[in-house]
């Protein structure tokens, strides 16, 4: 640790850490971050950028750090692009950085800058267009494997996270001076306050200061101050806590890292990281500033630095950034960080200011230590190739270029200030406006939108004396608006540092040759590798918006969101354009405002807990079965139930001929229920239905089709009347909630006057389909008191009665053709009811059958299913299905759709069955029908719905919707899959028993 | 996230309610209504810049509907009223002013 202070710091040197970073191993101290051990140790070269491989290193000592992008750890804990500047050091820690092979030091592809003219801003649309065929099979892989960043795990994450809610009156964001105030007015007023600090304890800028605050040192006075907040009942504070998200009515999202610090010690059963969802009464946005750094020839050079990063790797981590650093400033708040270098013992090679005439108040010490000044100059050029060896620093000649009065300066640290800029992201993201202030050159919140105020360096106030002044009156303030308090700020704490002084705005340094000439880049966004000469190539190409700028340039892009890079940007876009700064505009800041981790956002919602998993009473049957399942909704269905040594082809087919030769035996629980009563059940039902129900008699049966009002058909099912006032409805599996919330909304919105109760009922009745000519058999067994010949129990008839000892529901209903039976008992009595049904059909050779048996003997009937043969486009007409439709009633939801012109269409597409030449064809779902063979572009015709190996026709059927298709019976048309174009017949859409004959057994 | 003042539960999060879409379309007598009428009353919808009227259903817990207007630049809930009740005055420009 050559770099390290013998004394002073915030770290604590008892306790030395090994940690290993791109293969070497170094040391640091507890309370160092990754980049600060690192400067301790005199590394600086981190990783390489993003586009031309060009070396990297540490610029910034906290969140809005660009380019030191690292890769934590390994195997499934690994984590890409994390910020070293925020990755606090444990022992036994190891990283690399992004985008750098082999290394970083030796990098294979730093080759691509030696051809940066083939990529300019906004290259993927000029380059690499010719021929077309190898963008994807070259051009892009490659380019994707050298740009991008670090590597996403591969393995499932180990660790755990958790999601909190929490209310508060006032939320203070931000730990600084001006947060610390804020949050000790609101606390002591009352106020259920939640304060949340990006870093490990509170201070913010303070910690990075040699300032006092009532007579103790910065660090001293929020500690004292967290401990007195600790003591509030009301009031809590969570460090380690990015707040990065703002959204509406105050709602915001935090993300709290409790074990990342500890690494491999990290506690077991301790959740990795919390997400809190925060619903906040008045929000305080104490984000404080980001120093902005200068634009200059060649100012990404590992060793470059911003004036306050340095400042704070010195007084925070006791570590010096070099041997010999140069100041390079338009600011006299900077001189600050040249004066605490030279204090610590480091040496300062030169101050260069751009400013004629700055009257810095620090600059008299700083000369009478030694180090020259030269004002009204620049730094030209910086020299090195993975560390900064020397500056030229040239005079500013007349208008503002170099003028031959040049020095070269050794140096091994540049440290640079543009001034600083409020961070104003959370407030934008809430949709506050932005004011651009011209003196400072800076965006300041302007008009809120929400219940916020912003207060300290986030609204402009950058000395010390202000932040605590104004963040105390804004959390008095936020206090009495929730009810707290009379608005009195608490008396403000004594404070011993200057003001920030006078800064001029300067944008663009020039360089020994003019912008975007020679080799020499003026580097504006560091992650994304955009230079000054990209943003006024865009200019010259007639680029005029900034948000068009952002996305051709990717300026502002990157994982940073430009926090660095943007106002810089934004300055050079408005001079190449000719415009001032608030002419051009300003993109808007999204969240979140540094990346959060997947895992985080997750949560707990992972695996099984995803989502519900819903059972049937007989779901446990099914799996001793060795059923395959498939998800239906949140449902999981039997899809077959498979032999030893049979595919699944195999078993569909036993399946199959088990209901057509014998009987079969589905679970149909899972169809949507809905219980329906009330004098007006029937009215309510005639609107509903595309057919009447107020015509069914009591105990009979009705299949039903639904429309919405423009005319297209949304669910299908059967209706049973109970009683004068009491039907009971089914409904598709995966539409049964949407069916129910359609009947409330119509009861509720439009026709309140009804009187009718709708409740689901799914879940209260189990359901076995018994299907097959064997079918009367076995439930006669079950039921020896129910009639079930067709006279006394027809087919679309109900009755009560007891079944295998309890009470049951029979309908007499049928979607496969065959004669079947749909019991329903009750939920608990599902599985009693299955087991007596297959010991009962034992003799007749009954079989369970899977939704692919049932979808496959549907079919063959050519009964629709709804979401397959229909996709929201779909009248009951394109379905062939006008028998359906009553003529008599006079309105129904769809009824008036079908005389507009576009549903009374001939070449609507159609339902037809579909027969390959080729019988042992089966042709993908979702194929694309076409007239003839040939070259694509076709004409599309249509496409297939469903499609299926017909054990009873010993052949393939398919059914289709094809435009005209009715009219064209007969006709061959070609099937389009990815193997060629496949011959095909257009038939009735009914394959098997079109007479119906099979139905009663 | 939106917070929505439910007039049977109270506030609560928007994830516990079905957006329903602009409030006031009636549905015509079909036979009096013609078919551009009849394709207005289905497919077409304001989507004003200021304060919009529209449904809201709270599907996560006593699954009634109910009206409000909400600003559509602020977000602001201005108004809860029931179905069925006219249009309240509400404060704020309809044409939105910004």
């Amino acid at each position: 640790m050559r770099f390290r202070l013998k004394e002073g710091g915030r770290i604590d040197r008892t306790q030395r850490l090994r940690f290993t970073f791109n293969g070497q191993s170094y040391e640091g101290f507890a309370g160092d971050t990754l980049a600060s051990a690192l400067i301790a140790n005199g590394t600086h070269l981190t990783s390489r950028s993003f586009k031309y491989h060009r070396p990297r290193g540490i610029l910034t000592a906290g969140a809005e750090e660009p380019s030191a992008l690292v890769q934590l750890g390994e195997g499934a804990r690994t984590e890409p692009n994390l910020r070293a500047t925020q990755v606090e050091l444990y022992d036994g820690l190891t990283a690399t950085g992004v985008n750098a092979w082999p290394s970083a030091n030796c990098d294979f592809a730093a080759w691509t800058g030696r051809f940066a003219p083939l990529f300019p801003a906004g290259f993927y649309y000029k380059t690499f267009l010719w021929p077309a065929s190898f963008w994807k099979s070259l051009y892009e892989p490659v380019i994707r494997r050298m740009a991008g960043l670090g590597r996403a795990p591969e393995a499932p994450d180990p660790d755990s996270y958790d999601k909190m809610n929490v209310h508060c009156d006032v939320l203070v964001v931000g730990g600084g001076p001006a947060g610390i105030a804020a949050a000790l007015a609101a606390g002591e007023a009352g106020a259920r306050v939640l304060l949340v600090d990006e870093q490990a304890a509170l201070g913010g800028a303070l910690l990075g200061l040699r300032h006092h605050v009532d007579g103790a040192d910065g660090a001293a006075w929020a500690e004292a101050a967290a401990n007195r907040l600790a003591t509030m009942p009301e009031v809590r504070v969570l460090t380690r806590t990015t707040l990065f998200g703002y959204y509406d009515h105050n709602s915001l999202s935090a993300l709290e890292r409790r074990t990342d610090h500890l690494g491999p010690r990290a506690p077991a059963g301790t959740g990795r990281q919390r997400l809190w969802h925060i619903k906040a009464g008045r929000v305080v946005l104490a984000t404080g500033a980001h120093e902005r750094p200068l634009v200059f020839a060649d100012n990404d050079r590992p060793g470059v630095m911003l004036a306050s990063a340095a400042q704070r790797y010195v007084n925070h981590y006791a570590a010096l950034p070099g041997e010999r650093a140069v100041l390079f400033t338009n600011n006299d708040a900077a001189y600050e960080a040249a004066h605490d270098i030279v204090e610590a013992g480091g040496t300062v090679g030169a101050v260069v200011d751009c400013r004629p005439e700055p009257a810095a108040p620090l600059a008299p010490a700083l000369k009478q230590a030694g180090v020259p000044l030269h004002i009204g100059s620049v730094i030209a050029a910086t020299h090195g190739t993975k560390r900064v060896r020397s500056v030229t620093v040239a005079k500013l000649g007349e208008g503002g270029g170099p003028s031959s009065e040049q020095y070269r300066i050794y140096c091994d640290s540049v440290l640079a200030s543009g001034g600083w800029n409020p961070a104003v992201h959370l407030f934008s993201q809430s949709a506050g406006k932005l004011a651009f202030e011209e003196a400072r050159g800076i965006f300041l919140p302007g008009q809120a939108t929400q219940a916020v105020e912003v207060t300290g360096a986030a609204n402009g106030s950058f000395g010390l004396a202000g932040c605590l002044a104004e963040g105390a009156a804004a959390g008095a303030r936020a206090a009495q608006a929730a009810g707290f308090g009379d608005g009195t700020a608490p008396p403000i704490p004594s404070s011993d540092a200057p003001e920030p002084g006078a800064i001029t705005p300067y944008w663009l340094a020039p360089g020994q040759k003019p912008v975007g000439h020679g080799k020499a880049k003026h580097m504006v966004d560091h992650q994304d590798d955009v230079t000054a000469a990209d943003i006024r190539l865009a200019a010259r190409e007639g680029f005029r918006s900034v948000e068009h700028v952002k996305r051709y340039t990717t300026v502002g892009m990157g994982t940073d969101q430009g926090k660095t890079a943007n106002v810089n940007g934004l300055a050079i876009l408005a001079d190449a354009l000719g415009k001032t700064v608030p002419e051009v505009g300003f993109t808007t800041y999204r969240p979140p405002y540094t990346p959060v981790t997947f895992g985080a956002l997750a949560g707990r919602d992972t695996g099984p807990l995803m989502d519900p998993l819903r059972r049937t009473a007989m779901h446990e049957w099914h799996e001793a079965e060795g059923a395959v399942f498939e998800p239906v909704g949140q449902w999981h269905r039997p899809w077959w139930y498979p032999k030893p040594g049979e595919d699944n082809h195999a078993a569909v087919a036993r399946e199959c001929r088990a209901v057509r030769d014998a009987v079969g035996i589905l679970d149909a629980s899972t169809l949507g229920k809905i219980d329906i009563k009330g004098p007006d059940a029937a009215t309510l039902l005639d609107m509903i239905y595309t057919n009447a129900f107020s015509t069914l008699k009591v105990g009979r049966v009705r299949y039903g089709l639904m429309c919405g009002d423009d005319g297209m058909v949304f669910d299908d099912g059967t209706t049973a009347r109970l009683g004068e006032n009491h039907y009971l409805m089914t409904t598709t599996t995966g539409n049964a909630a949407h069916v129910l919330e359609w009947l409330e909304e119509w009861l509720q919105t439009e026709w309140p006057e009804l009187k009718v109760y709708c409740t689901s009922v799914t879940e209260q009745w189990a359901t076995v389909a018994l299907a097959g000519p064997k079918a009367r058999d076995v439930l006669a067994a079950l039921a020896p008191d129910m009639a079930l010949d067709t006279d006394s129990f027809p087919f679309m008839s109900v009755k009560e009665g007891t079944v295998a000892g309890v009470d049951a529901r029979v309908f007499r209903i049928s979607f496969t053709g065959e004669l079947s039976f749909e019991i329903n008992v009750p939920w608990h009595h599902g599985r009693h009811l299955w087991e007596a049904l297959m010991e009962a059909g034992a003799a007749h050779g009954i079989a369970p059958y899977g939704t692919e048996a049932m979808h496959v003997l549907r079919a063959e009937r050519g009964f629709i299913i709804v979401g397959q043969e229909t996709d929201g486009t779909t009248t009951p007409h394109d379905l062939g299905m006008d028998w359906i439709v009553s003529k008599k009633k006079p309105d129904f939801l769809g009824k008036r759709a079908w005389s507009r012109e576009d549903t009374r269409r001939d070449d609507r597409k159609q339902l037809v069955g579909i027969l390959t030449d080729d019988p042992g064809t089966v042709l993908p779902e979702g194929t694309q029908l076409v007239d003839r063979p040939g070259r694509p572009p076709l004409p599309m015709i249509g496409h297939v719905t469903s499609s299926y190996a017909s054990p009873a026709l010993g052949r393939s059927i398919a059914l289709a919707l094809v435009k005209g298709g009715r009219g064209r019976k007969g006709e061959t048309v070609h099937a389009a899959p990815e193997s060629g174009f496949v011959p095909c017949k257009i038939t009735e859409p009914v394959f098997y028993d079109s007479e119906g004959a099979k139905r009663d057994g | 996230m939106l917070w929505i003042d439910c007039p049977w539960c109270g506030p609560r999060p928007e994830t516990e309610f079905r957006y329903g879409g602009e409030a006031h379309i009636a549905r015509p007598e079909p036979a009096a209504t013609d078919d551009a009428a009849w394709a207005d009353y289905l497919f077409m919808r304001t989507n004003p810049k200021g304060v919009h009227a529209e449904r809201w259903m709270h599907r996560e817990g006593c699954r009634r509907w109910f009206n409000a207007l909400r600003d559509t630049v602020s977000n602001d809930v201005v108004a809860i009223y029931p179905m069925g009740a006219p249009r309240p005055d509400a404060s704020g420009d309809e044409a939105g002013d910004d």
